[in-house]
């Protein structure tokens, strides 16, 4: 059964009286345990539709059905209790924790609020977290801002996966990283796929990271879907200019040389 | 306690400190540094300071004791200071809570009082307030918080509209976080500091405005107060000019403390937030 339909979701905003058609009439599917790549330009609308879906955003039109329930008329309690299904990573590593936060309360908070340890075995659960995105138990008791970007986006992961989601999205979540480093995360959110067949909306500019670890691409371009496909034919057969433009701009991601970056942009 | 040290490490920090640490001390052991009450008359009018060693600064017109009274004059001008500025900073947080977490209408209209506040000058509303109700020192507080609010109202507001926005907020609606925990746990704790750093310029603010009320005779005619003492060296500046000059002394010292306690602490805070 499919996971996740998107159908025809807009959203505009208007500032400074200039209209920005952020996302308009994009439709999507994503099945259980796969991951989605969405890749585009710039500007071209990937994070508002990746906060439209986590109900950060209201959208001004369009449907999203999530395991079954109607997922933008949930209000209240109600979608407060389902965000457990559906969790996020954000980019900025630091930005996205409470200054004062320490490692064991990021990972209280999902456990306690959604009751799904009892107080007694918290801190136990937290180490098995802990242990699970291969940090040390001993990491629980430091501030945030004492672990390194890489470390915090380990932790980001485990707050993620604590109240067991079916869908984490993923904004630019390795972008912030060092090389080296995005490698060994990549690795880790594919293991815990295969471990626990977590659905990813993969967001990121960078073709690179896609082809590491999406079975499907979606490539937005000013708001729209213009094109979506099995990872491997986007890549090397990719048929909107707006995927061209990205391919080309990528070179090492094309193994055999072609004509050269296509210069119909 | 970290925040103490990183404060004590800057030398406006120090210095504010240890000033306001002396008038603090002073404040409360007032009575037993100098016994009795301050307003009576202790010993021969006009005695020159440094004279007598029974009175160290000399005497006024009446007789009274010079120092007693700056002794004395401390407590109420701490007292009274930080009174209004509590009050003011409590005010503040409210109204700029309320407007940033509702939004809309609300906060439309909170910010328009706050206008208002903000064009009337405060020590025009501090003197109309107290000549229509009458000098007493709860009164005196209020008409000094009245004209200081504002600002601190506006801060908050501008620090929850700001932090709203953070990643680490979404994060938390992500997670199924209530809005009242999201609200008090999340955003209020990260929006005080900046407030609180402001405080301590409202505090010199309200000690000043305490002592220009009482100057002009609108202070609390029960207890001593610089101001009131400065006014009363003003009618014989030329003969004794030091009555008005060892409580003026007082007011600027108490001021250029609070100043740079206020400039340490936001240096203190700042370095934090920088930390990685
Ligand atoms: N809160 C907002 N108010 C007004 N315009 C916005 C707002 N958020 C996004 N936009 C606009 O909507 C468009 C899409 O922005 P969005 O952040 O979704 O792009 P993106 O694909 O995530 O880009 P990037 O790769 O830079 O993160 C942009 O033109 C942006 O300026
Ligand atoms: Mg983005």
């Amino acid at each position: 059964m499919t996971l996740l339909t998107i159908e025809n979701l807009s959203k505009r905003f208007s500032s400074g009286g200039r209209e920005v058609a952020a996302v308009s009439d994009v439709s999507l599917t994503l099945e259980p345990g796969e991951t989605l790549g969405l890749v585009g330009a710039s500007g071209s609308g990937k994070s508002t539709l990746a906060r439209i879906l986590m109900r950060l955003l209201p959208a001004d039109a369009g449907a999203i059905q999530f395991e079954g329930k109607d997922w933008l008329t949930l209000s209240g309690a109600e979608l407060r209790r389902h965000r457990a299904r559906m969790q996020m990573v954000f980019q900025d590593v630091l930005g996205a924790f409470n200054p004062r936060a320490t490692v064991a309360s990021v990972l209280d908070d999902p456990l306690r609020i959604h009751a799904i340890v009892p107080k007694a075995e918290r801190p136990r659960a937290i180490a098995a977290l802990l242990d699970r995105v291969g940090l040390p138990a001993s990491y629980a008791e430091r501030s945030i801002r004492d672990v390194s970007g890489g470390q915090r986006q380990r932790i980001a992961i485990a707050r993620a996966i604590a109240t067991k989601p079916s869908l984490i999205v993923l904004d630019e979540a390795v972008s912030a990283l060092d090389v080296s480093i995005r490698g060994k995360i990549l690795e880790l959110l594919v293991e815990l796929q295969e471990e626990r067949g977590i659905s990813y909306l993969f967001v990121s500019h960078d073709l690179a990271v896609l082809r590491a670890v999406s079975h499907r691409i979606a490539v937005m371009e000013t708001g729209r879907l213009v094109e979506t496909g099995p990872m491997r034919q986007v890549i090397e057969n990719p048929q909107s200019p707006a995927a061209k433009a990205l391919i080309g701009a990528v070179p090492r991601l094309v193994t055999e040389p072609t004509e050269g970056p296509s210069h119909d942009v | 306690m970290r925040l103490l040290r990183d404060l004590v490490r800057t030398p406006e920090g120090a210095i504010g400190l240890g000033i306001l640490t002396a008038l603090v001390l002073v404040a409360l052991f007032a009575p037993v540094l100098s016994a009795g009450d301050p307003l009576r008359i202790a010993g021969r009018a006009l005695l020159p300071p440094f004279t007598d060693p029974a009175f160290p600064l000399g005497t006024d017109r009446l007789g009274r004791d010079v120092l007693a009274g700056i002794l004395h004059g401390t407590r109420t001008s701490l007292s009274v200071g930080l009174a209004a500025a509590l009050a003011a900073i409590a005010i503040g947080l409210c109204v700029g809570l309320t407007a940033g977490f509702a939004g809309g209408l609300v906060d439309e209209g909170l910010m328009r009082v706050v206008d208002a506040f903000q064009i009337v000058p405060s020590f025009l509303l501090a003197l109309a307030f107290v000549s229509v109700i009458g000098a007493s020192v709860p009164v005196v507080v209020l008409a000094i918080a009245l004209g200081a609010w504002a600002d601190p109202a506006r801060l908050t507001r501008a620090q929850v509209l700001s932090i709203r926005e953070r990643d680490y907020v979404a994060s938390a609606r992500v997670i199924g976080m209530h809005p009242a925990e999201i609200a008090f746990r999340e955003i209020l704790p990260n929006a005080l500091p900046p407030v609180l750093a402001l405080s301590a310029i409202i505090v010199a603010a309200a000690i000043l405005t305490e002592a220009a009320l009482s100057f002009l005779g609108l202070g609390d005619p029960n207890v001593v107060t610089w101001g009131s003492m400065i006014a009363e060296g003003r009618n014989i500046l030329r003969s004794s000019p030091s009555l008005s000059i060892f409580p003026g002394i007082a007011l600027v010292v108490t001021v250029v403390g609070v100043y740079l306690f206020s400039e340490g602490l936001t240096k203190a805070l700042g370095g934090r937030r920088l930390e990685p």
